[in-house]
């Protein structure tokens, strides 16, 4: 407004002001210091003092990480090696490496399987992280949970078939009666897969022994693989059963409600390691007297009741978020309840509630570890049970919790990263 | 008072006759209300309420806030459950069956104040998702026709944008065209335009002009009087859950009876 006069307010643009690229140079190195590091007397101090702390730690742990030894056979030996000096004593891990990995039950020659399994893993879960894979992989996903439970149990190869055709017969009973009445698919679905893992039972031989893959049984399971084995089965199977949850306490039958706001609150009041115990103790007076159900079984229901109890609270926060204009929005172009939900409601619930599922599936991975309370050997068991009980290896404390903690960090960074990645490639709201 | 005033009004069937030889109304009811009532908990929002629409009919519905407008038009297309009398939409009478229910929500389309587009699916996706599932249209189909419509509201280009990124006129007509793809027989209207800036109303009435012109029967609660004097048939004018009277809009904008409508006018029209 530079060419009115003073005492006039009207004003007529004669010429367009053409763009100019912004002020010179508002970055550089020095600029940037000044700015954000030596702003002030205080901020300068402040920074110095933090320099002196970062030093102070890294002096410490370079030394120990890189004069570290990796190549003997008991701490004895190292100290021998490091005469000394400071330095950590890797070589526990390479030398104990199968164990902290496979447990040290499983056995050795069959290293091979769990390692297959973890390739397919990868390949399995590529299609469900990321939706721009071809929609074709999802038969791998499909079949990944079969062709794993194979591979790690071994045994007969009809189990996991027997237990494969009873859900895929279910699907298909669902898929027919659902035209007519959800319940009637739902119920009719659950009843056919019974029938047939009752009937294929017949058909798996009792005695195992012939069997392609030897049969590894469940207690033999340990180290990082079986951390892996709880979390990746109880994630996927708590998700699900949390989305049922949620919706149970929004529902506006009573009975269902109740159900569901009962078990919530009930599994979200006990301690984990609580329901653990009951898993390795007393779960087995609830299943039929004469079957021994497998350990790894009942602390997968535990952890996953316990997990899905949390995602149904997180993701009902999430279907509170929406405004009721989407339920309207839905309603009003005559979709039924499960269209409504499955296509309007859950897509942006789920995208509301993933920091906080991805917080809870975090918490859940590293909650397995709390399975060695009830002497399970998964990494922390390992560690703290046949590792630094032997002799060569007692108080070689630091690498092996290091590790224990690297691992396990490595994977939930990995998720978190993930989820931000979901987020921002979610993100159509344009807010 | 209100059973006095209501006995003053023309009942429903004279004012259709009327109707049908001065606005090419077909004979044919779409919607019939009979002695509806409504009740949030105690209170009394909707009130014997009589009405029936005939084919063809555009009729806007106004009155004072909290009149309970919105409840009457959603209660048409059970958005709202109403708990005495009789509703029959397009020759279906509504029940708490849910099939019935979503049954007439496919054939009455509707509109909202705030759009309620989906921020989750792109433009294109908000019109083809209704009809694909519950009419079960091939996709490629679904596709040509809410082009077609969107070709109408003069927004294709918009297609593959998120709602989101559409100005508050655009998103609306979106919402009608999304409704245009079920091929309703009736639609509802709530305040298409009230949560509108002046020069994107003008953008929304033109295309349920255009509507309107079509002979698609509806129902609107708005208030552009504008509109109610040049499309609709009929104007009704609701108070305390009532109908408290209803004309032709000339007749009712020049000539308001009841003492409640006469001050409604004169508050909207008079400044
Ligand atoms: N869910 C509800 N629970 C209880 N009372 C409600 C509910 N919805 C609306 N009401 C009440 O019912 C009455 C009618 O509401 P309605 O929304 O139909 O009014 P309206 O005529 O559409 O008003 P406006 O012009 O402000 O949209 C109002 O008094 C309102 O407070
Ligand atoms: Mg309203």
């Amino acid at each position: 407004m530079s060419d009115t006069h003073a005492h006039s307010v009207a004003f007529v643009r004669k010429t367009e002001i053409p763009p100019a690229p912004p002020p010179a140079s508002q970055t550089g190195i020095v600029k940037w210091l000044r700015e954000n590091l030596f702003a002030t007397w205080a901020n300068g101090l402040l920074t110095i003092a933090a320099l002196y702390v970062i030093y102070l730690v890294l002096s410490v742990i370079l030394p120990w990480l890189f004069g570290g030894v990796w190549n003997t056979s008991s701490l004895a030996e190292c100290r021998e090696v490091l005469q000394g000096r400071v330095g950590g004593c890797f070589s526990v891990l390479t030398e104990r490496w199968p164990q902290l990995i496979y447990g040290f039950t499983y056995p050795t020659d069959q290293y091979w399987r769990p390692n297959v399994a973890f390739l397919f893993m990868l390949v399995a879960i590529a299609p469900v992280l990321f939706f721009d894979l071809p929609r074709k992989l999802l038969y791998f996903t499909a079949a990944f949970p079969f062709v794993a439970y194979w591979l790690i149990w071994g045994g007969s190869i009809l189990v996991p078939i027997v237990a494969a055709v009873g859900i895929i017969a279910g699907y298909f009973v669902f898929d027919r009666l659902n035209k007519s009445s959800f319940a009637a698919g739902f119920f009719g679905a659950i009843a056919t897969a019974f029938v047939i893992w009752y009937l294929g039972g017949f058909l798996i031989p009792e005695d195992q022994s012939g069997a392609m893959l030897s049969p590894v049984p469940s207690r033999d399971l340990g180290g990082f693989m079986l951390n892996m084995m709880l979390g990746l089965t109880c994630v996927s199977l708590s998700l699900p059963l949390g989305i049922a949850l949620a919706l149970g306490r929004q529902s506006d039958m009573p009975f269902i409600k109740w159900i569901c706001v009962i078990f919530i609150e009930f599994v979200r009041g006990v301690p984990l390691i609580t329901l653990l115990f009951v898993a390795s103790v007393m779960l087995a007076y609830l299943f039929p007297p004469g079957t021994t159900t497998d350990l790894f079984l009942r602390v997968v229901i535990m952890i996953t009741m316990f997990s899905s109890a949390y995602i149904a609270e997180v993701i009902r926060g999430g279907l509170a978020a929406l405004p009721k204009g989407q339920y309207e929005g839905a309603d009003s172009l005559g979709l039924d309840y499960p269209q409504a939900m499955r296509l309007i409601i859950l897509p942006q619930a789920l995208k509301i509630s993933i920091p906080g599922i991805v917080n809870i599936a975090v918490g859940l991975f590293k909650d397995t570890t709390l399975v060695s309370v009830i002497s399970m050997f998964d990494v922390l068991g390992m560690i703290r049970g046949p590792i630094l009980a032997s002799t060569e290896w007692n108080g070689v404390y630091w690498e092996l919790l290091g590790f224990a903690s690297l691992l396990f960090f490595v994977t939930c960074y990995g998720i978190s990263q993930y989820s931000q990645w979901l987020e921002r490639r979610l993100a159509t709201d344009h807010r | 008072m209100s059973t006095e005033t209501q006995n003053q009004l023309p009942d429903t069937g004279d004012l259709a006759a009327v109707d049908q030889s001065a606005m090419k109304v077909s004979n044919e009811v779409a919607i019939s209300i009979q002695n509806m009532n409504k009740w949030y908990g105690s209170f009394h929002v909707l009130r014997d309420i009589d009405l029936t629409v005939y084919r063809g009919e555009r009729i806007v519905i106004c009155g004072p806030s909290g009149s309970g407008k919105s409840t009457l038009i959603r209660c048409i297309n059970a958005l709202e459950e109403h708990q005495k009398g009789l509703i029959e939409v397009d020759g279906t009478v509504l029940s708490s069956d849910l099939k019935n229910i979503d049954k007439i929500r496919s054939e009455v389309g509707m509109c909202f104040q705030h759009f309620n587009l989906f921020p989750h699916l792109t433009i294109l996706e908000n019109c083809t998702l209704a009809p694909i599932w519950v009419r079960k249209i091939p996709k490629k189909e679904a596709e040509e026709t809410a082009m077609h419509f969107l070709e109408k509201v003069k927004i294709p280009e918009q297609a593959d944008k998120y709602p989101g990124q559409l100005s508050g006129g655009q998103q609306q007509r979106v919402a009608i065209a999304r409704s245009l793809c079920m091929k309703p027989r009736i639609m509802l209207f709530d305040e298409p335009t009230s949560a509108l800036d002046p020069e994107m109303i003008k953008e929304v009435l033109d295309t349920m002009i255009e509507l309107a012109q079509e002979g698609m029967t509806m129902l609107c609660v708005t208030h552009e009087m504008g509109f109610a004097r040049q499309v609709a048939n009929r104007v009704i004018f609701m108070d305390a859950g009532q109908i408290v009277e209803q004309n032709e809009p000339e007749a009712f904008f020049t000539n308001p009876q009841n003492d409640r409508t006469k001050l409604f006018l004169s508050q909207i029209l008079g400044h």
